[in-house]
């Protein structure tokens, strides 16, 4: 039986993959900042789906601690999936240095980190497969999203050159750019129906993409050609705009 | 954000912000705010039980803690639908001990409006087999309750609409089944007295409720078809269901789109229907061995399908009256069917004893019917109060929208007591509804 790692279970798209895999048999490893929250979660897996389900202490910002915790796993994950992420108040973050550097670090940084310290072991042993959670947010900077948006970028970026230097390892690296989603962190936004998906439609695709080896998906599949559009308006154009 | 929020009739639709949590922090950082709420569930009760202008959600509060396939003792968080319990615990040999006509309710909905099933006569309501559960006050303190632990809570929980705070944990005892399939005899009765007379006949069976057809008048008056039911042993099973004695239903669901222009559903149209209903029994009695999906849940294979009452939504009418009072039965039944106000469904069935400060049954018939929502409904729905208060009944406050504050008072003896109740834990009524504000519970 294969093994999955959730880096972030607590969000709700973290949920709804952990589910996802079960359902599938794999053993599934929680992991987030307080494990004594996903004791619950991990309960919850193995009820329904007879895996077997652990939580553990894990926080994306210490990255010194990214290595020993992965060396600490007592099974070595087969898929490590990283979910974790934040949207902090734009407009606040933009007066207070220190939240728009815990959003840059969260979104970018701690991913960073302990995705090096994974992909290390997922080289010498010459297979594996990184799921990385970014954002269609960083596919154009724009006023409303200023920091989220760069760091998603950012990590887009990373992602992208991590396929690279993995492939020849045979080790996969598969980024998902989810559009809108209903999770509690957009539950106060007004968001339209037809383009956001739920947390579990999330997981849905995010499986099958996994099964077919795919590099980069949108979720849903129209949010490249929205994406692509966005993409396209003449940057004197954009910038005038109020997005 | 504020949404327009209804629950299952459509009726009323407010305007209303609904947030959610996943762990208790989360429902701690929603508790020390200022504003009054409602805690609600998956909004399948019919009325305005579960709204308010600030609704705090508990359906991502939904993890099972664990589950003891030897004894059959369930626990799990609150926000969890009846539908994924059975996902599990079918398959396993055990069923849940009470289940309303519709699964996709949570736990703690099951608790606030203490359901009752077609086994009530048997087994008694949801409550009877909660071996404890955790209530989050509106002061952020949880405290555990059981029957014989912080009973007063207990007691005004079960029933009590959710106002004596957030149920966040349940345990309770499941019901042992051989198999997931059961033996079903189906009867009609060619009036209302042949089938008082078949409730009492056949008042051994477990689960038994009948569908009346209250438009028909003269001498078939009250015909219907009472339906009967038994969990199937293995030796009911035939070969190819004794292969997989506990299999889990497959997941066939239509959906109802849209909503039906009002005016589909006039006394015509529930006439046809009713009498197709009735029609294709063509035998007097039936028998089988049938899925638990068709038998519990027959309206959940349509999804939405409230939406056949259209957009302005419809009421449902449930009372209960005294067993020696079937008069005030046919009476009700007769000025029914003289309005021609054209129910869909009117389901009668029969309660035992029961002993309950706020939860709706008591030993009796209850009646539940469907009214689209029109003018003249709602003076009609007045009229209707009177006479089962005259004969000793009482109205489901899951199921109103619209009674007086004075019915319910003349309904349930101990309603001061279980204010009394609301108020010690609930003091400054930050946990209101709609519906509490209507009925006077929370009237400070």
């Amino acid at each position: 039986m294969e093994t999955v790692l959730i880096l972030g279970a607590t969000s709700d798209i973290g949920v709804a993959i952990a589910k996802k895999f079960a359902f599938h048999k794999f053993n599934i490893l929680l992991a987030s900042r307080n494990p004594q929250q996903l004791k619950p979660l991990e309960s919850d897996i193995q009820i329904r789906y007879g895996i077997d389900c652990h939580s553990f202490a894990f926080d994306a910002l210490q990255y010194n601690s990214h290595t020993r915790f992965f060396n600490s796993l007592p099974v070595k994950p087969d898929i490590s999936i990283c979910v974790f992420g934040i949207l902090d108040d734009e407009e606040k973050a933009f007066d207070d240095w220190t939240l728009t550097e815990r959003m840059i670090n969260t979104n970018f940084t701690g991913g960073v980190s302990v995705l090096n310290s994974i992909a290390k072991y997922y080289i010498l042993q010459k297979r594996g497969t990184i799921i990385g959670i970014s954002s269609v947010a960083g596919d154009r900077g724009r006023a409303s999203k200023l920091i989220y948006a760069s760091a998603k970028a950012a990590f887009t970026t990373y992602l992208a050159g991590l396929r690279n230097k993995c492939y020849m390892a045979g080790v996969h690296v598969m980024t998902v750019q989810p559009g809108f989603v209903y999770t509690r962190m957009t539950e106060n936004q007004r968001l339209p129906k037809p383009i956001t998906s739920t947390p579990s439609e999330v997981a849905d695709i995010i499986y099958l993409a996994y099964l077919k080896k795919k590099n980069i998906i949108y979720v849903k599949w129209f949010w490249k050609y929205i994406m692509l559009i966005i993409k396209l308006i003449p940057e004197f154009q954009f910038k005038k705009m109020k997005l | 954000m504020k949404k327009q929020i209804a629950n299952w009739g459509n009726y009323p639709v407010i305007e209303s912000s609904e947030e959610s949590f996943a762990f208790p922090e989360q429902l701690h950082a929603l508790l020390s705010r200022e504003e009054s709420f409602i805690p609600r569930g998956n909004g399948r009760c019919y009325g305005d039980a579960s709204l308010a202008f600030n609704i705090i959600s508990t359906l991502k509060f939904d993890k099972i803690l664990s589950f003891d396939s030897n004894s059959g003792v369930f626990e799990c968080q609150s926000g969890l639908m009846l539908d994924q319990i059975l996902e599990v615990i079918v398959p396993q040999g055990w069923f849940l001990p009470v289940t309303p006509g519709t699964k996709f309710i949570t736990v703690g909905g099951a608790v606030a409006s203490d359901v009752h099933g077609k086994n009530h006569h048997v087994d008694g309501s949801f409550s009877n087999h909660i071996l404890e559960m955790d209530i989050v006050l509106a002061s952020q303190n949880s405290i555990t309750c059981s029957s014989v632990n912080h009973t007063d809570l207990f007691e005004a929980t079960c029933g009590g609409m959710g106002l004596t705070g957030i149920i966040s944990r349940v345990k309770f005892q499941l019901k042992k089944i051989e198999t997931s399939y059961i033996s079903q005899k189906q009867i009609k009765a060619r009036n209302l007295e042949e089938l008082i007379h078949l409730f009492d006949e056949y008042n051994y069976y477990t689960y038994s409720v009948a569908w009346i057809d209250c438009l028909k008048k003269g001498s078939h008056f009250g015909r219907s078809i009472l339906m009967l039911g038994e969990h199937a042993t293995r030796k009911d099973l035939n070969e190819r269901q004794n292969r997989n004695p506990l299999k889990l239903p497959g997941k066939k669901q239509i959906n109802f789109p849209f909503n039906l222009p009002s005016w589909v559903l006039n006394s015509f149209t529930v006439k046809a229907f009713n009498f197709l209903f009735y029609s294709k029994n063509i035998k007097r009695e039936m028998n089988g061995v049938i899925g638990y999906e068709p038998f519990f849940y027959p309206l959940d294979a349509i999804l939405h399908w409230n939406r056949g009452y259209g957009k302005k939504g419809f009421v449902q009418y449930q009372f209960v009256i005294p067993r020696d009072a079937k008069k005030g039965l046919v009476e009700i039944l007769r000025r029914i069917s003289d309005k021609g106000m054209g129910s869909f469904l009117a389901v009668l069935k029969v309660f035992g004893k029961q002993e309950s400060m706020i939860s709706f049954p008591k030993e009796g018939y209850t009646l539940a019917l469907d009214f689209p929502v029109r003018s003249g409904l709602l003076e009609f729905l007045d009229e209707l109060d009177q006479i089962v208060l005259q004969y000793g009944g009482r109205l489901y406050m899951s199921k109103d929208a619209r009674m007086k504050p004075e019915v319910l008072g003349h309904g349930y003896p101990d309603l001061e007591k279980f204010k009394n109740i609301v108020r010690k834990y609930n003091p400054d009524g930050k946990i209101r509804s709609i519906l509490s504000d209507r009925l006077f519970l929370t009237s400070n």
